[in-house]
């Protein structure tokens, strides 16, 4: 997978200390990402309050909760979008996520799915492909950059896998919603990172393709690391191996999903409504 | 599984980087080639083979115009490649323009030597103001190659060190674009001031000769003119293997979804920054190039206004297009130089006129107009 190019690269950047990436992110033991006793506030408003959550290596989890609950917030704060006011975050045992930048996490290993589907829509879908594969991204690199056999066939590869083949060479912006979530999960891929977060990946789905998001994603599990936040109950139903619910920034319970329904709590703030 | 590998299927630009042949299409290089034959030979030719009473003479005064239209050209192209392609409106960048032509008007103040109006060392205007000796920062500036250096440094190093910041503090959209138009506004200012050393409002003017060449012989001038048309070829097709290139794709993906490309790895600041000072340094040098063809640089340059007309040239060639605003600069400027001669007092509300016209019914400009194939809108 690393090439001697790319390895001296990550050479001189490890020795520079501009990248995070060098030998990789750590998970030797289990977990993928450590969240201790973060808290963000905006004006007062508490968005998360001392969230502690622990992601163990190649789970599928999912996080639930009501609006405001903090979901989008603690993806802000893994993602480097937000700084946490207390409390610590750990990209396995060694990357110190609130040091970094967003296109820092991002090439660290960290991809991130909005809630709205941001692709770009100028851009053909190819085009959006071969802009998140893995690759040096720094500007010179960038400027010379040339497409090899191997790159095209992953791109074909994940084309595939997002069953966008025939839109290659459609200008994104002409997608179907359902498509370019597709898309931006595609872009995901590209960028081979080791933990997927998602943000209501399924919103805007027909029922055809929210059941072939679940088959995807539990065909990821094992080889990636996702955090799926998802309103939709059922979609959670069909693909949860590990539920944790959020309530006022704060986990609330942790669970299999049959046992997160049945926790007294739970029921009172969430599901029961 | 290598099925994609037909060129039928990928898209031209991103089967491979682009190389050379390929930056152009075949027509565009007929185009390209046909435009480079008409500065090299075909202007030289009329204006100084041509005998001055035949009709087909081109008079030193169209030469002129020409070559000056051609640098306003240049700097609607960097224009371009910051506001068309990656979407940040600079209204600032006239103060790069003037300060390359600064740069290279010390050259020429320098090259007056003793034939000024007080036969000094000294340029008139110092003589004026009863200084003795060059202040430190005018150290050099009688070598053009110096002054060349200038050229290129002063605007990139202002440049860079203005975008470092800018873009490091996230700031987009209107906010960048009044804090450029301020920048430029306080230059202006600055340079107004006599005891900044660069001759006041009246700026520089009155050269006699460069590199040795007295500027106004009609050989100097065409010289000029094929230097600047020469400058305005290289950089088209500069521009053109940026934005076919990969980070050419990256600066359109800042421009159309930026928190994206931050989650996909990049740092923008950098991609900005590189465009931004590119962009910067081509206007310093369409400056230098429009100094020794019009004969004087003075801060009226460096007025808002004159900044605010690069953006309209652009928008009226079309946004995104490269050869759109290259057309655009030329299309105001000589209905610029027209309407001024007959209806001067009118000019300002024509141009506005045009601006709105454009953005209300033509947005891609007069590129769209013309039915170009663009590829990117």
């Amino acid at each position: 997978m690393t090439s001697p190019a790319r390895e001296r690269w990550d050479d001189a950047t490890a020795a520079s200390g501009v990248r995070v990436r060098g030998p990789g992110v750590d998970t030797t033991h289990r977990g993928i990402l450590y969240l201790d006793g973060i808290s963000v506030s905006f004006d007062g408003f508490k968005a998360l309050d001392n969230l502690s959550l622990t992601i163990d290596a190649g789970e599928l989890r999912c996080v639930i909760g009501p609006n405001g609950a903090g979901k989008t917030t603690m993806m802000d704060v893994v993602t480097g979008k937000t700084r946490p006011d207390a409390g610590t975050a750990f990209f396995g045992q060694t990357i110190d996520l609130t040091r970094f930048s967003e296109p820092e996490i991002a090439d660290a290993g960290i991809g991130r799915k909005f809630q709205k589907p941001t692709v770009f829509e100028r851009h053909t879908v190819f085009e959006n492909l071969e802009l998140a594969q893995k690759c040096d991204k720094r500007v010179w690199p960038t400027l010379g950059a040339r497409l090899d056999a191997d790159a095209r066939d992953r791109i074909a590869a994940t084309l595939e896998t997002i069953k966008l083949l025939p839109e290659a060479s459609r200008q994104a912006g002409l997608l179907s919603h359902g498509q370019k979530q597709w898309l931006e999960i595609g872009m995901l891929l590209m960028q081979e990172p080791q933990l997927l977060l998602l943000d209501e990946p399924v919103a805007g789905m027909t029922d055809d393709e929210t059941m072939r998001s679940a088959e995807l994603f539990v065909s990821l599990a094992g080889a990636y690391t996702l955090i799926v936040v998802e309103h939709d109950m059922d979609f959670v139903e069909r693909i949860a191996q590990k539920v944790t619910v959020l309530h006022e920034g704060r986990v609330l319970a942790e669970g299999t999903m049959d046992q997160v329904q049945q926790d007294e709590q739970v029921v009172e703030v969430f599901l029961g409504r | 599984m290598n099925f994609l590998g037909g060129a039928a299927f990928v898209p031209l630009a991103i089967s491979g980087g682009p190389r050379l042949a390929r930056l152009l299409p075949s027509n565009g290089w007929m185009l390209y080639i046909a435009a480079a034959l008409v500065i090299f030979v075909a202007f030289p030719v009329l204006n100084l083979v041509v005998p001055a009473d035949s009709v087909l003479h081109l008079s030193d005064y169209s030469v002129t115009l020409i070559g000056k239209i051609m640098c306003y050209a240049i700097v609607a192209l960097a224009m371009d490649l910051i506001w068309g392609y990656t979407g940040i409106l600079s209204l600032g960048h006239g103060l790069f323009f003037a300060l390359g032509g600064y740069a290279m008007g010390m050259y020429l103040m320098r090259s007056i030597g003793h034939d000024g109006v007080y036969h000094s060392d000294l340029p008139d205007f110092m003589v004026f103001l009863d200084w003795k000796a060059y202040p430190w920062y005018w150290s050099f500036t009688d070598h053009f190659l110096y002054a060349a250096l200038l050229v290129v440094l002063v605007p990139g190093v202002l440049a860079f060190v203005f975008g470092y910041f800018a873009f490091r503090s996230r700031i987009k959209g209107v906010y960048f674009s009044i804090i450029t138009q301020a920048l430029t506004y306080a230059f202006m200012l600055l340079f107004f001031r006599n005891d900044t050393g660069f001759g006041g409002n009246n700026g520089f003017t009155d050269f006699k000769r460069i590199l040795g060449f007295s500027v106004t012989a009609p050989q100097t001038r065409m010289a000029l003119f094929a230097l600047t048309g020469g400058t305005l070829l290289a950089f088209m097709l500069l521009a053109r293997w940026i934005v076919t290139s990969k980070l050419g794709r990256v600066l359109t993906a800042i421009r159309d979804a930026e928190t994206r490309v931050m989650f996909s790895g990049y740092n923008p600041l950098y991609f900005k920054l590189f465009i931004w000072t590119l962009s910067a340094v081509i206007c310093g040098i369409a400056g230098a190039l429009y100094v020794p063809q019009v004969g004087i640089i003075n801060p009226s340059e460096m007025s808002p206004a004159n900044s605010i007309e690069i953006a309209i040239w652009t928008a009226v060639g079309g946004r995104g297009t490269l050869l759109g605003p290259v057309l655009g600069a030329a299309v105001v400027n000589l209905g610029k130089s027209w309407f001024t001669q007959v209806l001067p007092e009118y000019w300002l509300f024509v141009l506005g006129l045009l601006f709105i016209l454009v953005t209300l019914f033509l947005p891609h400009g007069l590129a769209g107009l013309a039915g170009m194939r663009r590829r990117r809108s």
